[in-house]
């Protein structure tokens, strides 16, 4: 695909790229939406979107009472079945990497990794020296995910070697030690032209993830912005063999957003990326509306929230 | 389950209210046909028969322009501008309360995908009633000069493609326009009309001022023959149009004709590739391709055709083909037995003639009418299925080097109904819109419609507009200026 990784040469090659039609693809995402899931394809949606969840907690004032007890729910969501799966990881600020990682561990939830937000999250703006350290620790308290942001500043003034290569060198950092996680923050970005432009500077940077935003940031996880992500890592993979996952976040909140999104998934990139290795979903209150729905499928009615916890 | 299959999910019937079998609506009542005689009319996704429907002779056709006559001279031509238009507001307003019957009557008598009569077929019909419903108290200022007149009685003649919204293309501006009609609906759909008529019950519209005669061509025959009727409006195949032509060219009666199609799709190699695949997937398998406007001719660059084709291929692999009930279905039923076998027959010369075909993997029904999505490769401009209207889910793929041989060959055709232009660049995309000799063109996009937009075509593909203030003029005599 491009074997030089220059500013110049990478401009280049952005700009082979084919632009992206905004109305068109906003009109693909609708229609898809318009897909009705129901019955056996629900019950497997629902389980298939649980496990795929970043449980996230990305407060100023979280705790470590709050960050043990989100551990607890991410191992198993629902405490009356233990048949609803473990979520795909959980996903806090770089302080809290070491206590929800050793809270997992103690109650047997070794299996779910921790993501930790990285690289001065959630705006990018310090020098890299604190950027790598913010992932350095991360890395060394048992983060397995890392969810870094780019520099959309320098995206968008165009110093894009800049941005590719602090993505690289993140990448460096992370190495066999843990998944890359690339944020674009497309809600900054504001074009889909610019929306997969970066998806491919983090693909070809070394992210194992792109991500779409920090959910600080509205608009975040929008349907055509997936999609435009979701083309890009089925192209990528075309080209080059390699497949890299995509994580929607912010503003997924109801099982319908969620099935949305699997459906997005499922016709555009297509059924490979539908597990949690290459597609997950940052949330937190979406985990309560799938267990909400999971019990509608199994019990045939709707429950009160007061039966699904709280944290 | 470890895949992601939707399981069915299907449109309930329930809310209809099918009868075994139907009448003609004469004169605001549901009427049998005097001589009795009668034909089916299918359900073509199962070929299972849905009702019994009267055919109309010519003492029908008689009776009926008898009564839309009476209803023009004595009540509807005489009435206040601003009354009528009130009617057309409670027919449009009765259509949308009346949805979601109309559009599953629709798919089932049509074969189209639910989401399709759902989400376009029967909205687009109601936003016609509105907009003709507001233009009926303001035709002087519809640039036809000050006090434009109607016509009369208007014979309408529709196809089978879009049951209900054809009907409303030609209904609202007739009506709004103060004339009176009388209307045959297709052979293999006349269901959504003859729903309709209660809607103009409903409505408490005069008696005769809309009438609905069900039968085949012959039917059709005497009603463009009639000698009280005033104006012929028809849209169908551009062989019927040059026999309806012929057969007025000696008459007082006016005549639109809205006809065949073969347009072209032009996809620059500058364009945005993705979404250009969804519109010649639009283009083409919009409706099963029974769309008269349907992009059946990708023009393609031949720099980008690999690309372009490949992304095409696995596209057309994810159309959901099946019981057009379910709300997941992209593809339907193709209308008929007859339209299915024209559609082998044109795509058997496609095999013959050197093209190469290819046919998205899917599972079709056992039951009833269908045909898979196909596009034929390596096609050039002198293969029948360049060259004529195949009105199915198939496609054929021709390439262009230069934007003058993409226009060259775009208006290479007998027809010129639509086209489409894919580009980023403005400046191509304006350029290439001004040397094509189609009615509408899309660009960056495909099979868009709106009632304020006229649509029509050149040469072959018919005569005058329908929609917009064009389209009301062809139901109206120029008043003084």
């Amino acid at each position: 695909m491009i074997t030089d990784f220059s500013e110049s040469s990478l401009k280049n090659f952005l700009k082979t790229l084919p632009p992206v039609d905004q109305v068109g693809a906003e009109a693909r995402a609708a229609m898809l939406a318009t897909r009705s899931i129901k019955t056996a394809s629900k019950t497997w949606a629902i389980d298939t979107a649980i496990s795929m969840v970043d449980l996230t907690t990305l407060e100023g004032a979280d705790t470590p009472g709050k960050v043990r007890a989100l551990c607890a729910k991410a191992v198993r969501p629902d405490a009356t079945d233990p048949s609803v799966p473990s979520v795909g990881a959980v996903c806090v600020y770089n302080d809290m990497v070491k206590i929800a990682r050793e809270h997992l561990d103690s109650i047997g939830g070794k299996h779910v990794p921790v993501a930790a937000v990285s690289t001065a999250f959630p705006s990018g703006r310090a020098s890299f020296a604190v950027k790598r350290q913010d992932t350095l620790d991360a890395l060394e308290n048992g983060a397995a995910e890392i969810d870094m942001v780019i520099d959309r500043g320098a995206f968008l003034s165009g110093r894009i070697g800049e941005v590719f290569d602090e993505i690289r060198a993140i990448k460096d950092l992370c190495g066999n030690k843990a998944h890359l996680k690339v944020i674009l923050e497309t809600g900054e970005l504001v074009t889909l032209d610019n929306v997969r432009k970066a998806s491919y500077l983090g693909m070809l940077a070394g992210g194992d993830f792109i991500k779409t935003s920090t959910g600080k940031v509205a608009p975040a996880a929008t349907a055509p912005v997936v999609l435009v992500m979701l083309e890009a890592v089925r192209d990528f993979h075309a080209a080059t063999g390699k497949r890299i996952g995509v994580k929607p976040a912010g503003g997924i909140r109801t099982t319908k957003d969620a099935i949305k999104q699997l459906v997005l998934v499922n016709e555009t990139a297509g059924p490979e990326w539908l597990n949690p290795q290459m597609f997950r979903i940052g949330a937190s209150a979406l985990l309560n509306d799938l267990l909400l729905q999971r019990m509608k499928m199994r019990d045939g009615h709707y429950a009160s929230p007061q039966y699904v916890t709280l944290d | 389950m470890t895949e992601f299959e939707y399981a069915p999910a299907l449109e309930s019937t329930s809310i209809l209210n099918l009868q075994s079998d139907y009448k003609l609506f004469i004169n605001g009542t549901y009427t049998a046909a005097k001589a009795g005689k009668r034909f089916t009319t299918v359900n073509p996704s199962t070929g299972e028969a849905i009702a019994s429907i009267s055919y109309a002779e010519l003492d029908d056709v008689n009776s009926a322009v008898a009564a839309a006559r009476a209803a023009y001279t004595k009540v509807w031509g005489k009435m206040p501008a601003a009354e009528r238009g009130k009617y057309l507001f409670r027919i449009a307003r009765l259509l949308q309360e009346r949805a979601r019957e109309f559009a599953v009557l629709e798919t089932l008598d049509n074969g189209k995908p639910i989401r399709e009569s759902r989400d376009t077929d029967i909205p687009l019909a109601a936003a016609h009633f509105f907009y003709h419903a507001g233009w009926a108290d303001k035709l002087d200022y519809a640039g036809l000069g000050t006090n434009p007149k109607p016509l009369g009685v208007v014979g309408q003649i529709i196809p089978w493609n879009f049951p209900l919204l054809m009907l409303a293309w030609k209904v609202a501006p007739a009506l709004a326009a103060g004339n009176t009609v009388v209307l045959k609906p297709a052979e293999t759909t006349p269901l959504t009309a003859l729903l309709f008529a209660e809607v103009c019950q409903q409505a408490g519209l005069p008696a005769g001022v809309v009438n609905i005669v069900t039968g085949d061509g012959v039917t059709g025959s005497y009603l463009v023959n009639h000698p009280d009727v005033d104006k012929i409006a028809f849209t169908g195949s551009t062989a019927v149009g040059k026999a309806i032509a012929r057969a007025v060219a000696d008459t007082k009666k006016s005549v639109t004709l809205e006809l065949g199609g073969k347009a072209a799709n032009i996809v620059y190699d500058d364009a945005a590739i993705d979404e250009a695949v969804e519109g010649i997937v639009n283009g083409i398998f919009f409706n099963q391709g029974h769309v008269c406007c349907a992009g059946s001719r990708l023009l393609v660059q031949e720099n980008v055709q690999d690309e372009v084709i490949e992304k095409l291929k696995r596209r057309m692999a994810l159309i959901r083909v099946g019981n057009p009930l379910d709300k997941n279905t992209d593809l339907g039923a193709i209308n008929s037995a007859e339209q299915l076998a024209r559609i082998t027959e044109l795509t058997n010369t496609g095999d013959a003639e050197g093209a190469e075909r290819w046919s998205a993997p899917c599972d079709l029904p056992s039951k009833g009418y269908w045909y898979a999505p196909t596009i034929f490769t390596g096609v050039s401009q002198t293969h029948r299925i360049a060259r004529e209207e195949i009105f199915g889910p198939v496609l054929s793929v021709l390439t262009f080097r230069t934007p003058a041989e993409a226009v060259e060959k775009a208006n290479n055709t007998p027809y010129g109904l639509s086209a489409g232009v894919w580009s980023e660049k403005g400046s191509k995309v304006l350029w290439t819109a001004s040397k094509l000799r189609a009615g509408v063109i899309w660009t960056n996009t495909f099979n868009k419609f709106d009632p304020t937009s006229p649509f029509g075509g050149f040469k072959e593909s018919g005569w005058g507009r329908e929609g917009g203030r064009h389209g009301l003029a062809a139901y109206l005599k120029g008043g003084k200026n």
